[in-house]
């Protein structure tokens, strides 16, 4: 499985790890619902730290697509709010 | 995870496939989307500069500022030695709120300069993925028929299509940034405008409206505290510092009416 993080790189895991990960994303959007303002930024460093610590980058003249594309570490509370609502991090 | 990075991997893949549904021939869809990538490369060229001449004219205005602090300080000792108190002051208010938005600025700077790196290396990422693309479709454009060839360009456009809306976004972030920024940079533009760090001595009697405001923006208890300490430093402020001398200690006021006067 391929995971991007966004402004950073892409990182291939282990399709094992897909349940944890899915465990910490849930976390983080769990927070996001709950409007969790303070325990956010510790949840989605977590969740970014996984994927670093797991991933293995994928080389930058490999063309390949991810599975998974996580918005950028410096994500603020309000713009993962209109990650579910509105037009997204990526405008049209 | 459809959650958080859903939107934007379904955003890239609908941007392919409709590049993809623009030509029939698999080698004109190569050809065309390399062609937009190098067109993409160079705007992210154009907004990288954007991000650097928008730090410079911070930075030019961090300068200023710089020089405007280093002669107000001058100003408020040289009036605080002709006794001008009021002028000192005065200056030391200017130089208040001139350094507070020195601060602001150093913040914004640095910044900047972070976003000048990120956008940097995505713009060599994005390079290499390009750079591999090219290579890709001479290769799938001699081995390839037409058919397998449409599977291989998805996989290729959405590779680098991908890399290209993480710039595009990385982008999007540098241009919000900047525009906070402009709202300062304007915000001392119009201090400098005004007057606010010109030269102190030029000042005619009274208050007049700059006065006023710099009053409301400068936090007055540092200005207090920097004037007492000026007065300190030229030990012309209190009357018993003006009568002591150098490497003799006044007095205690209660004594001094006592064995103090009895030595002279």
């Amino acid at each position: 499985m391929i995971v991007r993080i966004s402004g950073e790189d892409q990182y291939e895991l282990p399709d094992e790890d897909v349940a944890r990960l899915n465990q910490l994303e849930s976390d983080v959007v769990a927070i996001v619902d709950g409007g969790r303002n303070g325990d956010f930024a510790e949840a989605y460093r977590v969740l970014l730290d996984y994927v670093r610590a797991n991933g293995k980058v994928v080389s930058d003249d490999e063309l390949a697509s991810s599975d998974v594309i996580l918005p950028p570490a410096d994500l603020t509370f309000a713009e993962a709010g209109t990650e579910f609502t509105g037009e997204g991090l990526i405008p049209d | 995870m459809a959650g958080l990075g859903g939107r934007m991997s379904t955003v890239v893949k609908a941007k392919v496939s409709k590049l993809l549904d623009r030509a029939e021939d698999p080698a004109e869809t190569l050809d065309y989307s390399y062609q937009k990538q190098v067109e993409q490369l160079q705007n992210v060229k154009k907004g990288i500069a954007d991000v650097v001449t928008a730090k410079k004219r911070l930075q030019m205005q961090e300068t200023s500022l710089q020089q405007s602090v280093v002669k107000l300080d001058t100003q408020a000792r040289q009036a605080l030695s002709a006794g001008q108190e009021d002028l000192a002051r005065a200056a030391l208010e200017r130089k208040n709120v001139a350094q507070t938005e020195l601060q602001g600025l150093d913040t914004q700077v640095t910044e900047l300069e972070q976003q000048q790196q990120k956008l940097t290396d995505s713009e060599q990422k994005l390079r290499a993925k390009i750079e591999a693309f090219r290579t890709k479709k001479e290769v799938i454009k001699a081995q390839y028929s037409a058919a397998e060839a449409q599977v291989r360009i998805s996989e290729a456009a959405t590779g680098v299509g991908e890399q290209m809306a993480d710039v595009g976004l990385a982008m999007q972030r540098a241009v919000d940034k900047t525009e906070n920024m402009r709202a300062r940079a304007d915000a001392v533009q119009e201090l400098e405008a005004a007057g606010t760090f010109d030269d102190i001595t030029a000042l005619g009697s009274g208050e007049d409206d700059i006065d006023r405001q710099l009053k409301e923006l400068s936090s007055q208890p540092a200005v207090d505290d920097e004037l007492a300490k000026m007065k300190g430093e030229l030990g012309s402020g209190a009357s018993t510092a003006q009568l002591s001398t150098p490497g003799e200690a006044a007095p205690p006021a209660g004594e001094q009416a006592g064995g103090g006067d009895a030595q002279s």
